[in-house]
């Protein structure tokens, strides 16, 4: 696909006035996704909304909300000569209570990055002597993979592969947000990929109940614009509902038969979010029929609880409740090299995207660069 | 030798190995001073000061599209020697093999590498051949270091970027990284894009000739691509640069599989790219100067240098904001070079 003109600076230009025009007070709202974080502070298009305009950074980075004693079951499963532990390489680096898959591979553990869930059933097929156990991370938009994958186990007789699912929903942790009474966000931006598979449907209720525009978002400098632009619009309309500015890729029903695949598979019940807590019917496990395939139950249940370092805010800032520079250790004890919390290493964690894009020292003008001589 | 495979006899120092020296290394690399073969190569004097460089490389794939292993490992060490202000002349060439590496294979590698040395005027003048069994290597690792003379006073280095110096890039970022990560298989996705691979000694040749000691400095942007090059150059000559993303060429097949995969064009390698700090007065010169040769066709000014905040790297936005531009963190990505 031509990415193009969902990056045009001319449209993105016409947006940003627009948003400016719109916005006559203050209004917080909350992307969804770590891969929106990302990109808002890659583009600098924080510094370019209006002052008043706040934007907060939700819990939508999976591996940071893997619990770290998941992490803890999935290193102590690698460190077992059967098995070989896959998973995608996002997951590598993210400490659990006292060690990382990186580390567990380089004690002599047979960790292996794939890059989906079919890719973990293969190594099952090539390796009929050992146990393939596949560390399965993600929302929604990754657990139709991992559906497929326990579904052709199952049908191909593939006994030496299983699953330790990891999989959370992206509504029920927005529900959660919302009924919280600290609860500051206005307006959310819902990930453009995992609506792609669950639909708007599932937020229908969410806008109408807590009375909150919600807007199905992509990833893409004009996408977030649009996005941003559509819930600052219904803001100051006083209205609240799901809209749709992610057309190219999410359809209102979402793809049904990645649904299916999921619901035929996986069934919810709650999980606990690392540094947020139990939230309701937001995790997916395996229904009773594929228990032959669950990791949990082939190699018993994970170790008990574990804790974060006391100075990490991790929970927080994953609840938009601080951003990572008012955390104390945030680019001191806490680096992408040294990481206290889990946003701080992942991929689409927000500590890391501000570490990446955003120590830059005030004051910055906005002369283009080959716009002045010598200093 | 086409059906066989390598065995850990063509490393012992016997028969089996002098054979693979006889009838592929110099066969195919053929020049005096190899084909003495002593256990050194004795090289003429070069006339002027001299650059030393070495790189080891272990791609994955060994064939990708545009290259493989071994021009990879023979442009790479040129290309080193090149942002030294020298033009390379003679080559060394270390093979660790993996035990059951295809004959076949090792002939179309070293084919390459002749060929890209023979491209450059550059002789492998000297080497080295190691076997370790099956699962103590992947196939094939190469090893190549280099030496070349220096003519120009003075000789570029990072030391001498200064504030107001503009920054030109001679190409499209990350044509190399994306042909190499589209070619593992599972990816599962195939573009038309191939290697940059290709050595810049013309190029190079040619930015010297038009601005002379107005070039500050070279790099090519291998490993951690452009980001890692500019906060090279920020940290070791204590200024800051800015970079205007507007001007950056990207390939709109890289810009999409970038985009698929979560990576960012700044992070992937190149091999056939270079980067110069110029000063501002032989900007247009050296522009002028890479657009004339094939390998520079799409150079471009892409940002400059300034006293700012020493080490600091920050790039204008297609939108107008501001980011910083940091070391990449970590290595999660397949090898490629």
């Amino acid at each position: 696909m031509n990415l193009a003109p969902f990056r045009d600076p001319a449209i993105a230009a016409r947006l940003i006035e627009e948003t400016h025009r719109v916005q006559s007070r203050p209004w917080v709202i909350m992307e969804t996704c770590g891969g929106q974080t990302h990109a808002i502070l890659r583009l600098g298009l924080d510094q370019l909304l209006p002052r008043g305009l706040e934007l907060v950074h939700g819990p939508g980075c999976p591996v940071c909300v893997t619990p770290a004693p998941l992490i803890d079951h999935a290193i102590a499963l690698a460190a077992r000569p059967e098995v070989i532990l896959a998973t995608f390489g996002d997951m590598m680096r993210v400490p659990g209570t006292a060690s990382t898959l990186f580390a567990a591979r380089a004690a002599g553990g047979d960790v292996r990055m794939v890059y989906s869930a079919l890719d973990a059933l293969e190594l099952a097929h090539t390796n009929p002597d050992r146990e393939v156990v596949f560390f399965a991370i993600g929302f929604e938009t990754t657990a139709p993979g991992s559906a497929q994958a326990v579904m052709r186990a199952r049908s191909q007789g593939v006994a030496n592969f299983s699953l330790l699912s990891a999989h959370v929903l992206v509504p029920a942790a927005i529900r959660y947000l919302l009924e919280d009474p600290g609860n500051r966000v206005q307006g959310y931006l819902a990930a453009g990929h995992a609506c792609a598979v669950l639909g708007g449907q599932p937020y229908e209720e969410l806008a109408a109940r807590f009375h909150v525009p919600i807007v199905i978002t992509g990833f893409e400098a004009i996408d977030l614009l649009r996005g941003i632009l559509r819930v600052v619009q219904m803001l100051e309309a006083g209205e609240a509902r799901v809209e749709n500015a992610y057309e190219r890729v999410v359809h209102h029903e979402g793809n049904l038969q990645a649904q299916d695949a999921i619901w035929n598979v996986f069934m919810s019940r709650g999980r606990e979010w690392r540094g947020i807590g139990l939230i309701p019917a937001s995790g997916l496990t395996l229904k009773p029929e594929y228990s032959a395939w669950n990791a949990q139950l082939k190699f018993g249940p994970p170790a008990e609880t574990s804790t974060e370092p006391g100075i990490c805010i991790s929970g927080l800032v994953l609840q938009g409740l601080k951003k990572p520079p008012e955390c104390p250790a945030f680019g001191r004890e806490c680096t992408p090299g040294h990481p206290l919390g889990a946003p701080m290493v992942s991929a689409e964690g927000a500590c890391a995207a501000y570490f990446s894009y955003q120590r830059m020292p005030e004051g910055r003008d906005d002369k283009s660069p080959g716009s002045e001589g010598a200093a | 030798m086409n059906n066989e495979r390598i065995q850990l006899g063509h490393g012992s120092g016997g028969r089996m190995m002098n054979e693979l020296i006889h009838d592929l290394f110099r066969r195919r690399f053929s020049n005096p001073q190899l084909n003495a073969l002593d256990d050194g190569a004795i090289l003429p004097e070069p006339g002027g000061r001299l650059a030393f460089a070495t790189d080891s490389f272990v791609v994955d794939p060994l064939f990708f599209p545009g290259g493989n292993i071994g021009d990879l490992a023979v442009n790479g060490t040129i290309n080193d020697l090149c942002m030294c202000g020298s033009r390379p002349l003679w080559l060394s060439a270390g093979f660790i093999i993996e035990e059951g590496l295809a004959c076949s294979d090792l002939e179309i590698i070293v084919g390459a590498m002749a060929a890209a040395a023979a491209a450059a005027q550059v002789r492998i003048v000297t080497g080295d051949t190691k076997v370790v069994e099956r699962g103590k290597a992947d196939r094939l690792f190469i090893n190549t270091s280099g030496i070349g003379v220096i003519s120009h006073n003075p000789a570029p280095g990072s030391c001498r970027i200064e504030p107001g110096d503009r920054l030109i890039l001679s190409g499209t970022l990350g044509d190399h990284g994306i042909a190499v990560l589209s070619q593992r298989s599972h990816l599962g996705f195939s573009t038309p894009l191939q290697s940059d691979t290709a050595p810049l000694h013309e190029l190079t040749a040619r930015l010297l000739e038009a601005c002379g000691g107005g070039v500050h400095a070279m790099r090519d942007p291998t490993r951690g691509g452009l980001a890692a090059l500019c906060n090279e150059f920020a940290r070791s000559a204590g200024v800051e640069i800015r970079l205007d993303e507007t001007a950056l060429p990207v390939r709109p097949e890289v810009a999409a599989a970038c985009e698929l995969l979560g990576l960012d064009p700044l992070y992937i390698a190149n091999e056939g790219k270079l980067v110069a700090a110029v000063a501002a007065d032989a900007a247009e010169r050296a522009l002028e100067a890479l657009k004339s040769h094939p390998l520079g066709r799409e150079a471009a000014v892409i940002g400059e240098v300034r006293k700012g905040e020493a080490g600091l790297v920050a790039m204008r936005t297609i939108l107008g904001g501001w980011r910083v531009v940091d070391l990449p963190a970590g290595e999660l990505l397949p090898r490629i070079c």
